[in-house]
């Protein structure tokens, strides 16, 4: 038992070590927990879907992608076009995303391209190339715009007409673009686009004269139609018609829907049971589904500590953002179930395998960089959004630095990283970011210092974690080629 | 018959041939905007011997087998750490040495604060060349960021260190030292003074060429010793070495503090050119640059030659040197030459990089 | 049984194949039955490699000028030109090393490549490789897989944490499940396996055998081979030998015609011999002596080199003869009594052997042997300048390179052993392999030995230079005295030159015989058959 204890705390040392710190930067920073909540949340909102993007390169076996400021720069430069061409809103800020995809998808395969030249070192040269991209970036933005190409706008160009200024203001723009989403508008959304999905499968299988299993059909569709009717009853209407969710009504609501799909899952294996279906068996587990009851039940009764409401009602969360990174997370999660996501895993894992399996190694590898790179051009948009002011040559230069910190301190590596190590990295590196100046200035006299200390813990974390995964190298090549060694004797 | 730029290019890479022309073509630019060529010439000789040693400092890193070190910040802050003592104790203004003569004084002062660099240096680089000696084959990802790492830490230190000199600390009751510290009473100079001869616009620091050529001498000397031969040994073939009975993982160590301790020389050297010390993120991608040098010259992450740094900081500071008036004369008030400064250093750094065949090139 | 003989499911005949100029199969050819277990034997060398590799259609076959010959399966004529073909027509192999992924499960393992998948909305727009993963079907598939070959396992585990030998099985668990298999390739399957493990493998071979997929059985144990196949085939220097039947053979015949009597004389008789080598003067003695080298491993060897004599240290690729010298001079770690000339060798300092006036010419020259992008000079004057100080000018306080010295011992070194090159100052990466070998033996001569290790010295080089090098070997045994010792995987070569040949068979000391003992004995030594008490478990 100790053993699996002091085990835990090893393996997850990282983790525990920033847990520490965040607390105790926290405490001394003397700022009150709705300060730091608030701040946290705001966070949260603009860094995660970044740092989520940078999961499916880890997992295809090429590391922390450095390369997702370049995904940033494709944003950026979309985001430059659109508000010269004077787009504003939300369709605005979708036409950005379109804008930005194909940039983005350009990139990622160059990208993805050179990194397949320098297999095992696709960290440093990421990194390099991330300063190269901002090298041709400056040349676009500081000459080629306004100089060859010519721009006529005195808000963004600098006044001799040549090369961008140093700051683009979106408040009269995007800015807000996908925080203001309203709620009803959402599950409208999401209405027609189960009605769409479910029309696009029934149409797909008619076409190919498979079986259409009409019954699941009719109850989805109905299933959303109920939910899309609750909206016009009065006081749901109003409820929803808000852009923002209450803090405290998020985790009520999250409560509610643990417990409603714990029963779901109950019900389901009751009846699979009945029906004697083996393989459905392993999926649902009593054991678990009733620690997660009782958990809903006491985060519930925890709302009503003074303390934790007070925080409660203070935050308040943009839904559409939100949806948008625990969409991203699903989609982490889907693709590893494809086939393409299995190739990935597989190159991930060996390519000497892979290969032998008769997968495109070097495409798969591309394949990765692509996705990875326009979900940072995405991810971008949504910070910039939130900012509402882009520094032109200064947004994307740290992109990389932090959400790789990020994500490290969340507990992954450059072989394994998760959704889950991902948002809690966000969680416990923001707060720290948000704090430790303050600290500073409480503990040194000087916030400087804390800044400084951010910075350094943000590059030392990844010093540390290249460190550690380049210091297993040695015996594990070793136990291999041993391993390989003795199966070509005899 | 058959393109004759191609066994140009086979010959030199297409990188430095790309390279060469640029630089050739700066130089007819400088020529047809009718500017000093003679004071471009001076810029670019200065700029040579300012930069050199620092490029100088990847010699040993690769020929030991660690490859390119962008991590010379750590031997960096030894430099710099050694010209805050100086400063501090104000060697440069002790009496008796101004007696003898001012430029005494300050050769006195930064020769002691290279000393002490080097001292600092040393400790710092074995220590150095012990974590790579357990991080064999991902030496360049692991310098890198233990190299942002140690400014980042050093940045906390700046503040924190009780350093009391006024010329060090900011004025008005602030905290820490100094963004950029002025070296007009110490050393500000003192190698490009020395000696220098001036024939009408051209001005050669002599001073400051001898000791980068000194350097490269000694280095040079090394490389043919016993311990030089066995160390580039260790570096292309390991398992050769071993076979010779040479202990690889001393000689890496060797190679490590050697390179570290060249890049704490070479900070002060390029701090006196200048005639300023910068903190803080100052020498942060001063990694970059030197690597991107000694790639311009010809080397590659295995093999690195004193010709190799001697031609490569030469065109790359020359480039620098003559990029920044010519692109004003196109785009005013610009600062195209940075640009040009980020897409020639980094780019060859990934053509370096994408041709180490079969990833890290170790297995 | 109402197959009749000329029922094959694969017919390769007249196969020939040249690697550069270089002929290395000469009209073989190979029938195999459905559903027997055939075995493929030979030395190292003899082309089991390459005519597996025609049958995969692997690329370093057809990117070096395809082969001759015609191919048949199932009484078809087939060109196999890419492992895909292959893999359609029901070839499988089981590889030697093994490709699975340990963070997977068997299922996921067994599975990798072929996953099965169902079409979904997405799937449709963007193609199948967005389809999602059945891993229902995939599961059950793995299990029936699985209990083919009768491997009790759950399908949901992970690899890693599996002892080796099971990892075997789920790699022919695989193959297994590739639908419509003929034929399977087993590579040396029992090398890496404990007694008990080789032993359910063979089990397994049976099962699968008698669902009618035929088995190509590489190995070089005869008594595994007696064991289970019906049949063999028998390579020996890329030439067909004989096609037996099992029953109606013997160990000591299979024995004797992998090796046979090659009358091809490499060293010329006429160095005048004047040695008296004497039973207790003795170079080098090992006791109880273990190399962790891998792939050669040593697992404790007792072996007494005499003073003057040319001992040769013969056995398979993989047994560990290879092991012996590498761990003495320090290359993998090595324990065990190790004396020079009767002193104690340290085995932990690296080094300690050359102090010893011992010098190796390493059997891997690009990757040990030679700095490839220095010069000849360098390559040559490299270990004595570290070693005895050569080669060094004393300057002020300094030992600095002595590039004149060095010059003329090279330029002497390349005459004496006419190393054709452009001059010393070529890089050393430039010659071709028999120059190349003839430099590491300069380095070693310059050390001045008393022993000289030479690991594999005609490997890689072609037929004039390798009778050059081994004659060049006798001379220096003749007439300077030097204690020779020659690790080599030809048996050719061990026997023309050698005084006294030691086998090693899996890391252990087999027998110690005379060049002109029998072949028998040579073949049975090798084969691990060999029964002369010298072979514990």
């Amino acid at each position: 038992m100790n053993k699996k204890i002091s085990d835990f705390l090893f393996q997850n040392m990282v983790v525990i070590l920033f847990l520490i710190l965040c607390v105790l930067a926290t405490y001394f920073s003397k700022q009150p927990l709705t300060f730091v909540a608030s701040e946290l949340f705001t966070r949260i909102a603009r860094n995660s879907f970044i740092v989520l993007s940078l999961i499916i390169p880890v997992i295809a076996g090429m590391g922390l992608n450095f390369g997702i400021v370049i995904g940033a720069m494709a944003a950026q430069l979309a985001i430059f076009l659109t508000t010269y061409w004077g787009f504003t809103g939300i369709s605005g800020f979708l036409f950005t995303v379109a804008l930005a995809t194909p940039f983005a998808v350009f990139f990622g395969f160059l990208v993805g391209k050179l990194f397949n030249y320098m297999k095992g070192n696709e960290m440093i040269g990421g990194l390099v190339l991330g300063y190269f991209a901002d090298g041709i970036y400056q040349l676009v933005f500081l000459f080629i715009f306004g100089g060859v190409i010519k721009m006529n706008n005195s808000t963004l160009m600098i006044p001799t007409g040549i090369g961008v200024k140093n700051t683009i203001d979106l408040k009269d723009t995007v800015k807000y673009a996908l925080d203001t989403v309203p709620m009803l508008t959402i599950v409208e959304l999401g209405f027609y686009l189960v009605l769409i999905w479910m029309a696009g499968s029934v149409i797909f299988k008619l076409a190919k004269k498979q079986e259409v299993d009409w019954k699941s059909t009719v109850i989805k569709v109905a299933a959303a139609a109920v939910i899309y009717a609750l909206t016009y009853i009065k006081p749901v209407e109003q409820f929803l018609a808000a852009d923002r969710l209450l803090l405290l009504s998020a985790v009520e609501l999250g409560c509610l829907a643990t417990v409603l799909w714990q029963a779901y899952g109950f019900l389901k294996w009751k009846l699979q049971t009945k029906k004697g279906d083996d393989m459905g068996a392993n999926s649902f587990k009593p054991l678990k589904a009733g620690v997660n009851v009782v958990l809903a039940a006491v985060v519930y009764a925890l709302t009503y500590v003074p303390e934790i409401y007070n925080v409660l009602i203070v935050v308040r969360l943009p839904v559409m953002t939100y949806l948008c990174i625990g969409a991203l997370c699903c989609f982490n999660n889907i693709l590893m179930r494809t086939r393409l996501g299995q190739n990935m895993r597989t190159v991930g894992q060996s390519r000497t395998v892979a290969n032998a399996a008769g997968i495109n190694v070097d495409k798969t590898r591309i394949i990765a960089m692509i996705f990875s790179t326009v979900l940072a051009s995405w991810g971008q948009l949504i910070f910039l959004q939130n900012v509402g002011t882009i520094s032109t040559y200064g947004a994307h230069t740290q992109v990389g630095q932090f959400a790789i910190a990020a994500l490290l301190v969340g507990g992954a590596s450059v072989q394994k990283a998760t959704n889950k190590q991902a948002l809690l990295g966000i969680v416990l590196f923001h707060t720290l970011f948000i704090v430790s100046p303050l600290a500073g200035k409480e503990l040194f006299g000087d916030p400087v210092i804390g800044e400084y200390f951010r910075v350094f813990v943000s590059y030392g974390v990844i010093a540390l974690a290249l460190a550690m995964h380049a210091w297993k190298k040695p015996e594990k090549p070793k136990s291999e080629t041993a391993r390989q060694g003795e199966a070509k004797a005899a | 018959m058959r393109n004759p730029v191609k066994p140009l290019v086979e010959k030199f890479g297409l990188p430095r041939v790309i390279i060469v022309s640029f630089f050739l073509f700066l130089v007819a630019g400088a020529g047809f905007f009718h500017m000093n060529l003679m004071q471009l010439l001076s810029d670019c000789l200065r700029r040579w011997g300012m930069f050199g040693i620092l490029a100088l400092a990847m010699v040993p890193a690769v020929q030991c087998g660690i490859g390119l070190n962008f991590g010379i910040s750590m031997g960096i802050v030894g430099g710099l750490l050694g010209g805050l003592i100086v400063i501090q104790l104000q060697v440069a203004k002790i009496p008796s040495l101004v007696a003898v003569h001012p430029l005494f004084a300050m050769w006195v002062a930064v020769m002691l604060a290279i000393l002490i660099g080097v001292v600092l240096a040393t400790g710092i680089g074995y220590l150095y060349g012990l974590l790579l000696n357990r991080v064999k084959g991902s030496e360049m990802t692991v310098t890198t960021y233990v190299g942002f790492s140690i400014i980042a830490f050093m940045n906390m230190m700046w503040m924190l260190l009780p350093f009391s000199d006024g010329e060090l600390i900011w004025p008005n009751a602030g905290k820490g030292l100094r963004n950029t510290i002025s070296l007009a009473s110490s050393f500000s100079n003192v190698m490009n003074k020395t000696l220098a001869i001036s024939i009408g616009d051209l001005t050669i620091p002599t001073g400051l060429l001898l000791f980068f050529f000194l350097m490269c001498f000694l280095v040079w000397l090394f490389m043919r010793s016993k311990t030089g031969i066995a160390m580039s040994a260790a570096g292309a073939n390991p398992m050769f070495a071993k076979a010779a009975g040479i202990n690889v993982n001393k000689m890496r160590l060797i190679g490590t503090t050697l390179s570290t301790v060249l890049a704490a020389v070479g900070i002060l050297v390029y701090a006196q050119g200048f005639g300023f010390m910068q903190l803080y993120n100052g020498p942060m991608m001063m990694g970059f640059t030197s690597v991107a040098a000694v790639l311009i010259g010809g080397a590659s992450p295995k093999r690195a030659r004193i010709p190799h740094v001697l031609i490569g900081t030469f065109l790359f500071q020359g480039i620098l040197a003559l990029g920044l008036p010519v692109a004003n004369q196109f785009i005013p008030e610009s600062n195209l030459s940075e640009v040009a400064r980020l897409i020639i250093s980094n780019g060859i750094i990934i053509y370096a990089l994408s041709q180490v065949k079969g990833g890290s090139g170790r297995e | 049984m109402e197959r009749t003989k000329e029922n094959y499911v694969l017919k390769m005949d007249n196969i020939a194949k040249e690697y550069y100029g270089n002929r290395v199969l000469k009209g073989v050819k190979l029938h195999i039955r459905p559903g027997e277990i055939h075995a493929l034997m030979g030395e190292n060398g003899a082309g089991k490699s390459t005519l597996m590799n025609i049958l995969f259609g692997m690329p370093v076959i057809h990117s070096t000028g395809g082969f001759e010959g015609t191919v048949e399966v199932n009484g078809e004529p087939v060109q196999i030109d890419t492992p895909l073909k292959a893999m359609e027509l029901g070839i499988g192999m089981v590889h030697q090393e093994f490709m699975l992924i340990p963070g997977f499960s068997v299922t996921e393992n067994i599975k990798v490549g072929r996953e099965i998948s169902t079409p979904n909305l997405v799937s449709r727009v963007f193609g199948r490789s967005m389809e999602s993963l059945d891993l229902k079907q995939m599961r059950r598939d793995a299990k029936k897989a699985l209990k083919t070959i009768g491997l009790q396992i759950e399908e949901y585990v992970k690899v890693a944490g599996l002892p080796v030998g099971y990892m075997q099985f789920i790699e022919i668990a695989r193959e297994l499940d590739k639908t419509g298999i003929r034929i399977l390739v087993f590579d040396e399957p029992t090398a890496v396996l404990t007694e008990s493990e080789a032993e359910r493998l063979l089990e397994a071979m049976r099962v699968i055998s008698s669902q009618g997929i035929a088995i190509i059985f590489i190995t070089h144990r005869l008594d595994e081979v007696m064991a289970v196949a019906d049949s063999m085939t028998i390579l020996r220097d890329g030439e067909f030998v004989a096609r037996k039947e099992i029953k109606d053979t013997n160990v000591v015949e299979i024995a004797e015609l992998m090796i046979g009597r090659k009358m091809e004389k490499l060293v010329d008789d006429g160095i005048p011999d004047s040695r008296t080598i004497r039973d207790d003067d003795i170079a080098i003695s090992l006791r109880n002596y273990k190399v962790n080298m891998p792939g050669e491993k040593v697992k404790g060897i007792d072996l007494d080199i005499r003073k003057g004599e040319i001992f040769g240290i013969g056995g398979l690729a993989g047994q560990g003869k290879l092991g012996i010298p590498n761990g003495i001079m320090g290359l993998y770690e090595a324990e065990g009594e190790v004396k020079i000339q009767g002193q104690p060798l340290n085995l932990g300092k690296l080094g300690d052997a050359l102090d010893h006036k011992v010098a190796f010419v390493s059997e891997d020259r690009r990757g040990v042997g030679l700095l490839l992008d220095e010069s000849i000079e360098q390559n040559i004057i490299f270990s004595a300048m570290q070693t005895n100080g050569k080669f060094l000018k004393k300057v002020a306080w300094m030992k600095l390179y002595d590039a004149a010295s060095a010059h003329a011992h090279a330029e002497e070194m390349v005459k004496t052993l006419d190393i054709r090159c452009t001059g010393i100052r070529q890089p050393a990466g430039a010659l071709s392999g028999g120059n190349q070998q003839k430099v590491c033996l300069a380095r070693a001569l310059t050390l001045e030995p008393e022993v000289l290790f030479v690991s594999e010295p005609t490997r890689g080089i072609d037929i004039g230079a390798k009778k050059l090098v081994l004659e060049y070997l006798a001379k220096l045994n003749r007439e300077l005295g030097m204690t020779v010792v020659i690790v080599s995987s030809e048996l050719m070569e061990l026997r023309s030159v050698s005084d006294r040949i030691a086998i090693i068979s899996d890391g252990r000391l087999a027998c110690i015989l005379k060049p002109d003992d029998s072949d028998a004995d040579f073949g049975l030594a090798m084969s691990g058959a060999w029964k002369g008490g010298q072979k514990d478990a």
